[in-house]
């Protein structure tokens, strides 16, 4: 997380001069002057990287360029959108992509099986934002379902704002979702197939069926434990991809989230959201991080019980 | 003979060994069975040989202003009834014809995505042999950036780049140096993985008798380097550029869909279907669903080719 | 006595994409309630899958070509998935040869052993975990009571092996085998492992097939013995028989082999070239080209077990023999 911080930092103070950022061109050299006084420019450096993880902290990114607004504002407005869509397109992808490659690992030869496969390698080939296009096409154009920008009615929960308890909110949130899940989810479906593939070939799966289990406790039972807590960490790792395809995603469908801003930032080189959207990202990154090898570990009991020496036969 | 000329020779008798053994091989032989992967094959070798030879190939120039007329806007697909001839996939809102734009289009995707990959590997080749060959705490280092990379996801940090090269430049420079900003955005997120090989296949060498002897002679290390280490990881480079390739054109079509990748003077399939996007709503829906289409096309394509690449040249399998 | 398993004529067969494999050829012999025969032979003489195909586990595309197998006076091995697995587990039970992976490693011992008695006999789940406890208190678990919940890592290789052991036993099976059971532990373990083998099964009078490449093991451990070549059954007869005077030369080669302690200092014996791949089996008899006395016949027809002095073996030596007495 600090080399994060070390980068949006530099991101903030030398990539360009924020001042000019700022001020616009007509504003005079003092007037300069006084602004970077102001802002604390002209201290040593490290005194400023100290002030910066600070501020930053407190959740204040100080101002963006473009809108002239507290970014921690804007961050407050934008954040739940992405975390609402990053949360279904992330239960889409678990809900479907595991029970689809458990299917099609038990069921290998059957022709469901490779065509579901050969979709997955599809899913894999469509960039996220002609998929968004072509949802957007078929159901908003041609069927007209769904709306095809913004997020719909959306309650607010206190500082929360959430579109998901009402009914207009749920048709938004779809198309972005499956844009952003399908990805996601062929990855967890290739990844389940294969580990389930690999543990139906253990010795002991094979001790099972010597035993005269039946199919069911082999399968959902012995392997599919297994098979999930590999699934588990890598689900986590790419939580990354989800908050990154989020900008695509958000961008295609008009989604008002952090992602949008983002870009928007990008295109205008307006940095303080730049850094803000950086640290911020990471710090979900890490949490999800946290909190996956915290779900290893209680699932996994080999690492749960402390190194003994073993008792002698 | 002097020690110069030796690896020469010894490395143009491996390749011509190679290539008699790759036609009389499994590869070929598991390559002609799967029809699948044999149209994969020629649908690449059509985009190549199309985008390489774009001014013979397409019918029209669509960035000449000289041969555009306004008139000829907005033509939907040749054969649709609105449709004209000369125009086979339609025309966009200024009256270029969508099949030229495509190739066109085409031509700078590959192009991007070809340097970027070749760049990556590049790199990421030179710094894993570094790496896994000297050891030590250069090693360390370098792993761990590629680590902190690796978590990192692509996107991200080719966003970051052109972000940072967009607020650093003067705006006047931005427009030329724009594409080669984005092949090295894209080039940078992809190296580690090559590293990575190059990295295990240094150090699984290195601690082979032969390359003791040959310090022990005098031989210079790059060249011990070269002669064994590359053949070595070259399949699994291939493959992993291969797949590469594939993601950087998508990482490109991304960027370039976001409004941060190659500048609109030369659009790539990407900047395509971002122009063609608006004109959906209004129902001229071919402008943006060709380019799209052509997009995903290739990059399906050369997806496949990398899937049987790999499983082709994976031992375990044969 | 009726025996209790009969292998009839048995082949195994496994369709490659060139050629057709016949790992396990002809091969038929039988085990009484109580007996232990141990199966004997190099890596890949068809030993394993011999006991795979007795309790149906042939993993495709392996299967059974042709032959019977009969399970007291039912037979087996053409039985339905549902009626097969019913079998497995109670009346066969199959110990591997690594303990470490034949436990799933993220279940409590006491549960895969709960649910393997429960999957066989109706208990109710205390009734299944006091029988548990039970069964690892006979295989020699101490604190049995407590460390039914703990995991397979945190037993060692001999005691994992003892876990196995209970959970082949747990359903009274009359059929044991055991394939190499004690290949993946210590020397010092081995012993005891197979002392508990010797007598659980003595105790529930149980029918074992010892599958193992130690000629040692098998020495201390079986009533009769049968050599496996090749896919075939060379040599068979009782354990004593077969060890001091082996009738079919392979046997006796494999006899000579063994380093003997107090023995004259002499260069280890070793037969001359080795054993054929399931893709490359000889003519006749599949010994013949190692063979150092092999005469006319040998090349051309594959003998049967016939009788000789004390075992019975597939040599055309013993017909030459009885032609010339």
């Amino acid at each position: 997380m600090l080399v994060v911080a070390l980068v949006a930092f530099t991101l903030s103070n030398f990539v360009g001069d924020p001042i000019s950022n700022m001020v616009g061109q007509e504003a005079t050299l003092e007037d300069r002057e006084a602004l970077r006084e102001q802002l604390g420019l002209n201290d040593p450096v490290p005194v400023q990287f100290v002030r910066f993880i600070g501020d930053a902290a407190r959740g204040d990114f100080g101002i963006s360029y473009r809108l002239q607004r507290p970014v921690q504002d804007l961050i407050a407005e934008r954040l739940p959108a992405t975390l609402e869509l990053v949360a279904v397109s992330a239960v889409f992808a678990l809900a479907f992509g595991i029970p689809l490659g458990i299917f099609t690992a038990l069921y290998r030869n059957s022709w469901v099986s490779r065509f579901i496969l050969t979709i997955s390698l599809a899913g894999v080939s469509l960039p996220t934002f002609v998929l968004g296009i072509l949802l957007i096409y078929v159901f908003s154009v041609t069927l007209q379902w769904m709306p095809s920008f913004g997020r719909g009615p959306t309650a607010d929960l206190g500082w929360w704002s959430t579109g998901l308890l009402s009914f207009d909110g749920w048709r938004a949130i779809i198309m972005p979702a499956v844009t952003l899940g399908l990805y996601q989810l062929t990855l967890i479906l290739r990844l389940v197939r294969a580990e389930m593939l690999e543990v139906l070939r253990t010795d002991y799966i094979k001790f099972a069926r010597a035993r005269g289990l039946k199919n069911r406790a082999i399968n959902f039972g012995h392997a599919l434990k297994n098979t999930l807590i590999p699934v588990i960490t890598i689900t986590g790792l790419n939580i990354g991809g989800l908050i990154a395809f989020s900008i695509v995603t958000e961008t295609v469908f008009q989604w008002p989230g952090m992602g949008l801003l983002f870009i928007q930032a990008v295109q205008f080189a307006d940095v303080p959201v730049m850094s803000a959207y950086l640290v911020l990202a990471s710090l979900i990154f890490v949490m999800v991080n946290l909190i996956v090898d915290i779900l290893y570990v209680v699932v996994d009991p080999r690492l749960r019980t402390e190194r003994r020496v073993t008792q002698r036969s | 003979m002097s020690e110069q000329h030796l690896p020469n020779i010894t490395l143009g008798r491996r390749m011509g060994e190679a290539m008699v053994r790759f036609a009389r091989s499994d590869l070929l032989f598991s390559f002609v069975r799967q029809p699948v992967i044999v149209l994969a094959f020629i649908i690449t070798v059509v985009f190549v040989l199309a985008a390489t030879f774009a001014p013979l190939v397409a019918p029209h120039d669509p960035f000449d202003p000289a041969t555009l007329n306004l008139m000829d806007a907005f033509y939907p697909p040749a054969w649709t009834e609105e449709g004209n001839e000369s125009f086979f996939l339609g025309t966009d809102n200024q009256g270029r014809d969508i099949l030229s734009t495509i190739i066109y289009g085409s031509r700078i995707s590959l192009i991007v995505g070809f340097a970027a990959v070749v760049f990556s590997i590049v790199l990421g080749v030179l710094v894993g042999l570094l790496s896994g060959f000297v050891g030590g705490w250069i090693d360390a280092v370098l792993m761990r950036i590629a680590d902190i990379q690796l978590t990192i996801p692509g996107l991200l940090i080719a966003l970051l780049v052109d972000g940072i090269a967009r607020s650093a430049l003067p705006s006047g420079a931005r427009e030329e140096i724009a594409i080669y900003v984005v092949i090295f955005a894209i080039g940078i997120s992809a190296w580690p993985q090559y590293a990575r090989v190059a990295r295990s296949g240094a150090m699984s060498e290195k601690v082979k008798d032969y390359v003791a002897s040959a310090r022990i002679i005098g031989t210079p290390s790059w060249i011990i380097l070269l002669r064994h280490v590359l053949p070595n990881i070259l399949g699994p480079v291939l493959v992993l550029g291969t797949i590469g390739l594939a993601l950087a054109i998508t990482s490109e079509a991304t960027l370039s869909f976001l409004g941060v990748g190659v500048p609109p003077t030369t659009p790539s399939l990407g900047t395509l279907i971002r122009i063609g996007n608006d004109f959906l709503f209004s129902g001229e829906w071919w402008i943006t669903l060709f380019p799209a289409a052509a997009l995903v096309a290739l990059v399906l394509a050369v997806n496949l080719l990398g899937d049987w690449l790999r499983d082709a040249l994976n031992p375990k399998l044969r | 006595m009726v025996a209790l398993l009969k292998v009839k004529n048995l082949r195994v067969e496994i369709p490659t994409r060139r050629e057709l494999l016949v790992p396990v050829d002809d091969v038929s012999f039988e085990i009484a309630p109580g007996e232990i025969l141990g199966v004997v032979g190099e890596s890949g003489a068809g030993k394993s899958l011999t006991g795979a195909a007795v309790i149906g586990l042939l993993e495709p595309p392996g299967r059974v070509g042709a032959g019977e197998i009969h399970l007291g006076n039912r037979r087996i091995d053409n039985l339905p998935y549902r009626e097969i697995r019913k079998i497995r587990g109670r009346e066969i039970g199959m110990i591997f040869q690594d303990p470490l992976t034949s436990l799933n490693p993220v279940y409590t011992i006491g549960r895969q052993l709960i649910e393997t008695l429960q999957t066989h006999q109706d208990l109710t789940q205390s009734q299944a975990k006091a029988r548990a406890i039970e069964l690892l208190q006979e295989v020699g678990i101490p604190a049995a009571a407590e460390r039914i919940n703990q995991y397979p890592h945190q037993f060692s290789g001999g005691m994992r092996q003892r876990v196995v052991i209970s959970l082949a036993l747990a359903n009274n099976p009359k059929l044991i085998i055991a394939d190499e059971p004690t290949t993946a532990l210590d020397v010092s373990v081995q012993a005891q492992i197979i002392k508990l083998l010797k007598r659980l099964a003595a105790d529930h009078g149980a029918a074992v097939m010892l599958v193992s490449h130690d000629m040692g093991v098998i020495a201390e451990t079986c009533d009769r013995v049968a050599v496996m070549y090749a896919g075939r059954i060379v040599e068979i007869g009782e354990v004593h028989n077969v060890v001091e005077r082996p009738n079919h030369p392979y046997t006796q080669g494999l006899m000579a082999a063994i380093p003997r302690l107090g023995g004259k200092d002499e260069t280890l014996a070793h037969i001359k070239g080795s054993m054929p791949r399931p893709n490359a089996i000889p003519n006749g008899c599949a010994f013949h080209p190692r063979c150092p006395h092999r005469f006319k016949p040998c090349d051309r027809d594959r003998p049967d077990l016939m009788k000789g002095q004390g075992s019975e073996a597939a040599c055309w030596l013993l017909q030459k023999e009885k032609a010339n007495v």
